[in-house]
């Protein structure tokens, strides 16, 4: 009979295949007195012995297989066996409690495991417990003369099914043979967890009941990426997880080779897809997505993660990190954009009718020109590590991009003056969010090195609609013509001027939107990184000749936002 | 009996890797040596000792070394110590 389980997807992919019950045999023993202490305690060093040996092989199977980093938890594990603490409370209790080894290895290793475990705030300690449980239960199985059993020998497509998978146990999985596998317990950053993600085998674990819902060599379907497990599938369910597995394993070989590529589209343009960060740790993200710049670093967690107004070293340092790790690649860095939903616990604002129409981002840094000057200062100082750019968020009006530009200017000079290295190639733009500085794009255009389209607030402020708000978020219509005017407006007025245009919110990454906003010819698409070679992948299969037929009908002819979702589907199909 | 206190720096404390390498280091000494951090105190050569102390970012640490080559011992501790970005 069929059956579905639910666990946590902890590495990617789908696998179909018989189970193979990786568990333990009987280690069960009773406690004994024993009355010749030092023949027990000689044999628990030839267990000690044995398990070291064992290990070692193991260790050497895994940095073949894994890699040396992922080995080096073995190297753990045989310190444990090495710990004078550890070994020498055994052989004591051994001694003084005169019992036989396995109890005294219980009794030991378990105090250990409830202490690592009580470390509720410590998961990476907390985890540390089963490294101990592993290395105990190699000994205790030496002890008894009992063989574990041994991963390394499967020989046919399975699916390992155990109640906890040991790291020791990970590592002697044979990739070619063990198609995933599923625990009862254990999380994401569990050792066996990691180890999956980096053999790249599908593993569901946290099911909490696999070892009981399952009998050796029954079917299993395994899915990575949802966490779904299904016992016994049906001929549908296999050829549907078989399509599935297949499509996942075409779009990820279709991603790996996209990732060292540039954008290109069916027809041979080239555009800039870009990564949105919030802080230097995204950086991961940004690198292994292949992303072509940073189109938008969202310098407000500087401060929102800080308890005080962050210094300008502090700031300086992390500017310095992010520039210097995409150089020669651009990093457009938008000036602190607080208020509205936004808050400073050290900064206290103003009580506001509208928050959203009020005292926030720029209107903020002009008020209070202290804050905006030492952000300007650590920006300048890091701008000779790479290639920045820098966007003030929330610009209304041409006076208020020239306030801030003014400002720039000014410590710029002081800077220069003081003999500070700066980059000579920073570009200065503003975010394109508020629609009035939207209708006069052509006009700012004169005066900015490049706009970035803020959609979310774009449409907000163009519909007079909050998305958060759920008796009028139907309002949040992205591909509304109005909205898709008001950029192809922007665009067109960059260029006129020579500029460049990007567009920085959630809509640069999306499916629909990005054939349309190719078709107008946007040059920078920055979106999180994980949707980066997706996007690449659907540049590649689009034509902007086509595309701009596409954009010129969902401006001019359509009425309305699902008009250009039909529009779209007619389009790219 | 030879002393020296340590201000930890690394990021992620004494943790997995680095904490290896310090039982490593002072395991090839004859004389004891002790980690002592928040009033208790472990053996250095016992990983587990160690780890169960939970050392983190910024923790003041003092290690001392009694034995024959105490002195041999504290100094390659300090190495070590630097080596991998656990203090400066």
């Amino acid at each position: 009979m069929t059956k579905q389980l639910k666990g946590i997807a902890a590495s990617d992919g789908i696998a179909t295949a018989k189970a193979y019950m990786l568990v333990q045999p009987d280690l069960s023993f009773n406690q004994s007195s024993i009355k010749d202490a030092d023949a027990e305690v000689q044999r628990l060093h030839s267990a000690l012995k044995q398990s070291t040996e064992e290990l070692q092989l193991i260790r050497d199977k895994a940095a073949e297989s894994l890699g040396e980093e992922e080995a080096q938890v073995f190297d753990a594990h045989m310190m444990i066996l090495a710990d004078p603490e550890f070994t020498g409370a055994i052989e004591s209790k051994v001694k003084d409690d005169k019992i036989n080894a396995e109890q005294a290895l219980k009794d030991v290793s378990d105090t250990f495991i409830s202490m690592f475990e009580a470390m509720t705030d410590n998961p990476y300690m907390q985890e540390r417990a089963a490294d101990i449980r592993d290395v105990s239960t190699r000994v205790l199985a030496h002890l008894l003369g009992r063989a574990l059993p041994n991963p390394a020998l499967i020989d046919s497509e399975v699916i390992v099914v155990a109640h906890d998978l040991t790291p020791s146990d990970t590592a002697q999985l044979n990739k070619k043979y063990v198609k995933a596998f599923v625990t009862d317990i254990g999380g994401r950053t569990a050792h066996s967890a990691i180890m999956a993600r980096s053999l790249e085998i599908p593993a569901v674990v946290g099911t909490k009941s696999i070892t009981e819902d399952v009998k050796d060599g029954q079917m299993l379907t395994v899915d990575g990426l949802t966490g779904d497990v299904t016992i016994d599938p049906t001929d549908d369910q296999v050829k549907a997880s078989q399509k599935e597995a297949a499509d996942y394993a075409a779009q990820k070989a279709e991603w790996a080779t996209l990732k060292t590529a540039k954008s290109i589209t069916a027809d041979g343009k080239h555009f800039t897809i870009a990564a949105n960060i919030g802080t230097p740790k995204d950086l991961d993200g940004v690198l292994a997505n292949g992303a072509e710049a940073v189109g938008l670093y969202r310098s407000e967690f500087l401060y929102m993660d800080s308890a005080e107004l962050p210094t300008e070293d502090d700031q300086f340092e992390a500017y310095k990190q992010v520039l210097e790790t995409m150089s020669p690649k651009q990093v457009v860095v938008r000036t602190m954009d607080i208020g509205g939903d936004k808050h400073l616990p050290y900064l206290p604002l103003p009580e506001e009718q509208n928050p959203f129409l009020g005292y926030r981002a720029i209107r903020i840094s002009l008020d209070r020109d202290d804050i905006f000057r030492t952000q300007l200062r650590a920006l300048l100082r890091a701008s000779a590590y790479g290639k920045l750019g820098i966007m003030f968020p929330m610009i209304a009006t041409i006076a208020e991009f020239e306030a801030a530009k003014k400002i720039f200017e000014e410590e710029k000079a002081k800077l220069v003056a003081d003999g500070v290295k700066i980059g000579d190639d920073i570009e200065l733009g503003m975010m394109m969010e508020i629609p009035a500085a939207a209708v006069l794009a052509d006009q700012f255009a004169k005066h900015v090195d490049f706009f970035s389209i803020g959609t979310n607030d774009l449409i907000g402020y163009t519909m007079a609609a909050d998305r958060g708000n759920e008796r009028v978020s139907y309002l949040y219509q992205p591909y509304n013509p109005s909205i898709l005017r008001l950029v192809k407006h922007i665009i067109d007025a960059a260029h006129k001027e020579g500029k460049w245009a990007g567009m920085c919110g959630e809509a640069a990454g999306d499916p629909v939107m990005v054939p349309i906003l190719l078709g107008m010819g946007l040059d920078e698409y920055s979106m999180s990184a994980s949707s980066v070679l997706k996007v690449r992948s659907l540049m590649k299969k689009l034509s902007t000749e086509d595309m701009k037929k596409l954009a010129d009908k969902a401006v001019n002819e359509s009425e309305s936002n699902d008009d250009n979702i039909k529009l779209v589907e007619e389009f790219t199909k | 009996m030879e002393k020296r206190e340590f201000n930890v720096i690394a990021e992620t404390g004494i943790h997995a890797r680095p904490a290896t390498l310090l039982v490593q280091a002072a395991s090839k000494f004859n004389a004891d040596i002790n980690l002592e951090y928040k009033g208790k105190s472990v053996n250095l050569k016992s990983i587990m000792g160690v780890m169960s102390l939970g050392v983190g970012q910024g923790a003041d640490v003092t290690i001392s070394a009694e034995g024959a080559d105490e002195a041999d011992a504290i100094a390659a501790i300090e190495d070590t110590m630097k080596k991998e970005g656990l203090s400066d």
